[in-house]
């Protein structure tokens, strides 16, 4: 798919950094004139990729995370989260409800919800190197303008 | 912090506000460990209407506080959510261990 608009960020794995990750993304949407519900839902999918990096890629440090937001011909938005943190061995267990390697404080929901909150969820990963979340969704164009 | 709670009678009502995500979440579970150790509710309501966000770190508090209300015996419902914070419960199916009214 063509791509019409792009704008590409790095930051550190910072929590502090959620907020703001998922406020860009919905900064970028915006041109699309989506809802509110759609805005809701890119921020809820922005935020659970954003969290893994934070919370897996980069355990006992302080590593760098990249996001791109693009907008693709079609009205269709894409955002690619990515870190070159520990990686996932098992990207097929990894993606199944309820599987985490976290603590109390996670609840192995994460994929689960960006794959039901956006239309596409593509994981790549390769333990050691790094993970690659490429999500898509598309807003549709509001007819009451 | 994004947490206020109040006791009334053996129900403690705890309203939580703002961004409920990950880097929030640490805070609201401990107050909210503390304060069912101090007052051990016979029923913790969950008051949501403030919530901004939350995601799947929201998801975790709820059932940490559902886990220890099970400990003392006691029940714990949720209340005024919001529909970003409800459709991120329901994707995760939590009506079926939560009660939400
Ligand atoms: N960027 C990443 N780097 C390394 N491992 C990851 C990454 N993202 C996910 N994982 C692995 O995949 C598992 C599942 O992720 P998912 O987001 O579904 O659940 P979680 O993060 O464990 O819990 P929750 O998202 O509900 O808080 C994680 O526990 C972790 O093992
Ligand atoms: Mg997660």
């Amino acid at each position: 798919m063509k791509r019409e608009n792009c704008v590409s960020m790095e930051f550190w794995s910072c929590s502090a950094n959620e907020g703001f990750a998922r406020s860009a993304a919905a900064c970028f949407a915006a041109q699309l004139d989506p809802t509110l519900e759609e805005i809701n839902d890119i921020k809820t999918a922005v935020s659970e990729a954003v969290t893994n990096a934070i919370v897996h890629a980069y355990p006992d440090t302080i590593g760098k995370i990249s996001m791109r937001l693009s907008l693709l011909e079609g009205r269709c938005l894409e955002i690619v989260v990515k870190d070159r943190g520990v990686g996932i061995a098992d990207v097929a267990q990894a993606r199944e409800p309820l599987f985490t390697t976290g603590s109390e404080e996670r609840s192995g929901m994460g994929f689960t919800i960006m794959e039901s909150f956006m239309d596409t969820l593509k994981v790549r990963s390769a333990p050691g190197k790094g993970t690659v979340v490429t999500m898509r969704r598309k807003i549709a164009r509001r007819a009451s303008r | 912090m994004p947490i206020r709670c109040t006791e009334e009678g053996r129900t403690l009502t705890a309203e939580v506000s703002g961004e409920l995500d990950h880097h929030a979440a640490r805070a609201v579970m401990e107050e909210l460990d503390r304060q069912i150790d101090l007052t051990l509710p016979r029923t913790l309501v969950l008051d949501l209407n403030g919530l901004a966000f939350t995601d799947s770190s929201g998801i975790a508090v709820l059932l940490r506080a559902q886990r220890r209300m099970g400990q003392i015996r006691g029940t714990m419902r949720v209340v005024h959510t919001p529909d970003q914070a409800g459709k991120v419960f329901q994707a995760a199916g939590l009506e079926r261990m939560i009660r939400f009214e």
